[in-house]
C-alpha cells in the first residue's frame, strides 16, 4: 500500500521501507531545536545523561528568542545559561541577539531546515517547517535532551488528515485565514496526534510565506505536524538558501488517509478567532464594530516579509486610530532589513505604530506588549487562550496581518476594503 | 506504586497557560513553578491542593505550548497523577519523559468530583474511587511507553540505552 508524505520521511529516518499509523519507531533526526525558555531545562537534563558532547554540533540549533532581549534579570540568566552551554558544545547554530530572529522565522530562512528533513524543536510550533516538506514536530526539554545526546527520537506514525481547499482564493484572505477556518471547522482538537497535510488547487496558488502561516498553526488543531508536499515555490524558496541536501518526497496515490475534508475558498471572507480558543472562529463580518486596544502584527505565523507587505499596503499614508496602540515585530533581522529597505518601516513609523526588533515579545505575555486587565488585541498570533498577552482578563482576537492593519485605522475589528479600495 | 489523594477537576481544554502562564517561565526552577500551578485557571489551586491529590480534566488537557514547565510544575505542586479524557500530544510525551503519571479514561472523568479520594494504580490503569465506591480501567500504555515509565522517565531510558551500546 502506498505511504504519506509524513510517513515516507517517517519510514526513511527509521531505516525502514514502510511504516504505517500507530507504530512506535525510533528516527534519527535532522535537526533539534531549542529556544531561551526551553534549553534551560534541556541542559539540566542533557547533563544527568552524562554525555561529553552534544551528538552533531551543527545539527543542534539554539535560538534565544522569547524573552530577549532579556526583558529582566531572571530572563538574563537563562539566556546566560544558554549562551555558556553553546560556547561550551560548540554549538555553531547559535543565534545571538543581532543575528536572532524569531526560530520558527529564522530556520526555514537560513536553510537550516531544508524538504525532506526530520525536525524536532523544543518549541510546539516547529510544525512549521512542514510548509517545506519535512516532517516537523514540537517537543519537550527532555526530548530535546535526549536528542541532543543521541540524534534520535522515537514517535508514534500518526494517521493522516488530508486538507484539500479548492477555488480562487479572494483578495484579502490568505493561508491565516484558510487555517483559522480550518480550526473553526475541526476544533483544537480536531486533529490531535495526527498528521494534517494540505493541497488542492488553492495550496499549489499559495505562496511560502502562506504555506509557513498554515502549517505553523497545525498545533493549534492538535496535530503532529502539518505538511505540504513541496513543489516549484518550494524548489525557488530552498535552492539558494539550502546548506544540505534535500528530499522531495510525495504523497502515494493509493496512500491512505484517516479522513479528507474539502473547503471551496472562493467565497471565503477573512476570518477572525474569538477570545479565549483558536477555535473560536467567525467570518470578519461577525467581528466588525468590536473596539480593541492593541493590534500586534509579527510571530512565528505572520512575521514575514509579505505579512509586512500587507499590513503596510493597507497603513500606506493613513494613521493609526488614536485610541490604539499598533506593534509591529519583523520576525528576522534580514526581514527587518528588507522591510526598511523597502520603505515599509516608514511606513508603520509614519502611521504612529512602533516597529520592534525581533522577538516573541507579546504573543507570549512575555514583554513588548503586555495587555491590562480589561484589555483587547487584535494579534496576527497563533493563539488567544486566557492570559496568552496578559492579564488573565484581557482578550486576544487573531487575525490576518490585513485585517489587523485595517483594524489598526479604525480602532476596532474590520474589512481591509473600509480602508483601501 | 499505589497513589491515593483527593480529586481537583478541571473542564476541557486546559492549555499550558493556565497551567503555568508564560509570565512565569522566566524560571525552570519546579518549586518556584509550582507556586504558579494552575494560576489562571484557579487562582485558589495552589492554597487547595495536598501532597498526592490528583488532577481529574476533560478532553485535550494541555494543548498549547511544548513547556515542559507544564508537567513540571504539577508534579512540583505535589499531584501525584493526572486523569483526563484526552491529553494534547505535546503534554502526554513530556509527562511520560519526566515521571507525571498520567492516565486517559473519559469514564472516570465523567464520573469523579471535586473532593473524591482516588486510589490509582497508574502501572495498572486502574482507578477506584473511595468516596463512591465505583472503580474505571484506563487505557493502558504501549510496552514501549511502560518501560519508560518503568525506568522513571526518559533521560533514565536513554542513559541506560547508550551504556548497552558503548558495551557493545
Ligand atoms: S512567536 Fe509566539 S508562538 Fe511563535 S515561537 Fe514565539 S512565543 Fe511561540
Amino acid at each position: 500500500m502506498g505511504m504519506t508524505i509524513t510517513e515516507k520521511i517517517l519510514a526513511h529516518h527509521a531505516d525502514r521501507e514502510q511504516v504505517e499509523p500507530g507504530e512506535l519507531v525510533n528516527c534519527r533526526v535532522d535537526i533539534v531545536l531549542g529556544n531561551d525558555v526551553t534549553t534551560p531545562v534541556a541542559i539540566r537534563e542533557f547533563e544527568k545523561i552524562g554525555v561529553e558532547r552534544v551528538f552533531d554540533a551543527e545539527r543542534v540549533v539554539i535560538v534565544p528568542d522569547h524573552f530577549t532581549p532579556n526583558k529582566d534579570i531572571n530572563s538574563a540568566e537563562q539566556a546566560r545559561r544558554v549562551r555558556e552551554f553553546a560556547r561550551q558544545y560548540g554549538i555553531i547554530n547559535y543565534f545571538e541577539v543581532g543575528r536572532m530572529g524569531i526560530e520558527h522565522c529564522l530556520l526555514p530562512q537560513e536553510g537550516l531546515v531544508v524538504p525532506g528533513d526530520l525536525i524536532i524543536g523544543a518549541d510546539s510550533h516547529t510544525c512549521t517547517y512542514g510548509a517545506l516538506g519535512a516532517f516537523a514536530t514540537g517537543v519537550g526539554s527532555t526530548d530535546m535532551a535526549a536528542a541532543m545526546a543521541t540524534g534520535e527520537a522515537w514517535f508514534k506514525v500518526p494517521e493522516t488528515i488530508k486538507f484539500v481547499y479548492y477555488g480562487e482564493m479572494p483578495r484579502w484572505v490568505g493561508g491565516k485565514d484558510l487555517i483559522l477556518h480550518t480550526i473553526g471547522d475541526i476544533g483544537v482538537d480536531g486533529a490531535r496526534y495526527m498528521a494534517m497535510e494540505f493541497e488542492g488547487e488553492a495550496i499549489r496558488n499559495l505562496s511560502m510565506d502562506n504555506r509557513f502561516t498554515m502549517a505553523n498553526m497545525a498545533i493549534e488543531a492538535g496535530g503532529k505536524n502539518g505538511i505540504f508536499q513541496p513543489d516549484e515555490k518550494t524548489l525557488d524558496y530552498v535552492k539558494d538558501r539550502a546548506r544540505r541536501d534535500y528530499d522531495f518526497y510525495q504523497s502515494d496515490s493509493d496512500a491512505c488517509y484517516h479522513e479528507v475534508r474539502e473547503y471551496d475558498v472562493s467565497q471565503l471572507e477573512p476570518q477572525v478567532a474569538f477570545p479565549h480558543l483558536p477555535e473560536n472562529v467567525r467570518p470578519v463580518s461577525e467581528a466588525e464594530g468590536i473596539y480593541i486596544d492593541q493590534v500586534v502584527i509579527g510571530s512565528c505565523t505572520n512575521g514575514r516579509l509579505e505579512d509586512l507587505e500587507m499590513a503596510a499596503s493597507i497603513l500606506r499614508n493613513k494613521k493609526v486610530h488614536r485610541e490604539l496602540r499598533v506593534i509591529v515585530i519583523p520576525g528576522t533581522q534580514e526581514i527587518y532589513l528588507e522591510a526598511l529597505r523597502r520603505g515599509l518601516i516608514e511606513v508603520f513609523v509614519e502611521a504612529g505604530a512602533v516597529v520592534s526588533t525581533p522577538t516573541c515579545g507579546p504573543c507570549l505575555g512575555g514583554h513588548m506588549g503586555i495587555l491590562a486587565r480589561g484589555e483587547k488585541a487584535l494579534a496576527t498570533t497563533n493563539r488567544n487562550f486566557v492570559g496568552r498577552m496578559g492579564h488573565p482578563e484581557s482578550e486576544v482576537y487573531l487575525a490576518s496581518p490585513a485585517v489587523a492593519a485595517a483594524s489598526a485605522v479604525l480602532g476596532r475589528i474590520a474589512v481591509p476594503w473600509e480602508v483601501v479600495s | 506504586m499505589i497513589l491515593k489523594g483527593k480529586v481537583h477537576c478541571f473542564g476541557d481544554d486546559v492549555d499550558t497557560d493556565a497551567i503555568i502562564p508564560a509570565r512565569h517561565m522566566t524560571t525552570s526552577e519546579p518549586d518556584e513553578l509550582a507556586e504558579h500551578c494552575m494560576e489562571d485557571a484557579e487562582p485558589e489551586f495552589v492554597r487547595k491542593v495536598n501532597r498526592g491529590d490528583l488532577i481529574v480534566a476533560g478532553k485535550n488537557f494541555g494543548c498549547g505550548s511544548s513547556r515542559e514547565h507544564a508537567p513540571i510544575a504539577i508534579q512540583a505542586a505535589g499531584v501525584s497523577c493526572v486523569i483526563a479524557g484526552s491529553f494534547a500530544r505535546i503534554f502526554y510525551r513530556n509527562a511520560i519523559n519526566i515521571g507525571l503519571p498520567i492516565l486517559e479514561c473519559e469514564k472516570a472523568v465523567r464520573e469523579v468530583q471535586s473532593g473524591d479520594e482516588l486510589e490509582v494504580d497508574p502501572v495498572a490503569g486502574s482507578i477506584r474511587n473511595l468516596t463512591r465506591n465505583q472503580e474505571y480501567q484506563a487505557i493502558p500504555f504501549p510496552p514501549f511507553m511502560q518501560n519508560i515509565i518503568e525506568k522513571g522517565g526518559l533521560i533514565n531510558y536513554v542513559k541506560e540505552r547508550m551504556k548497552q551500546q558503548c558495551q557493545e
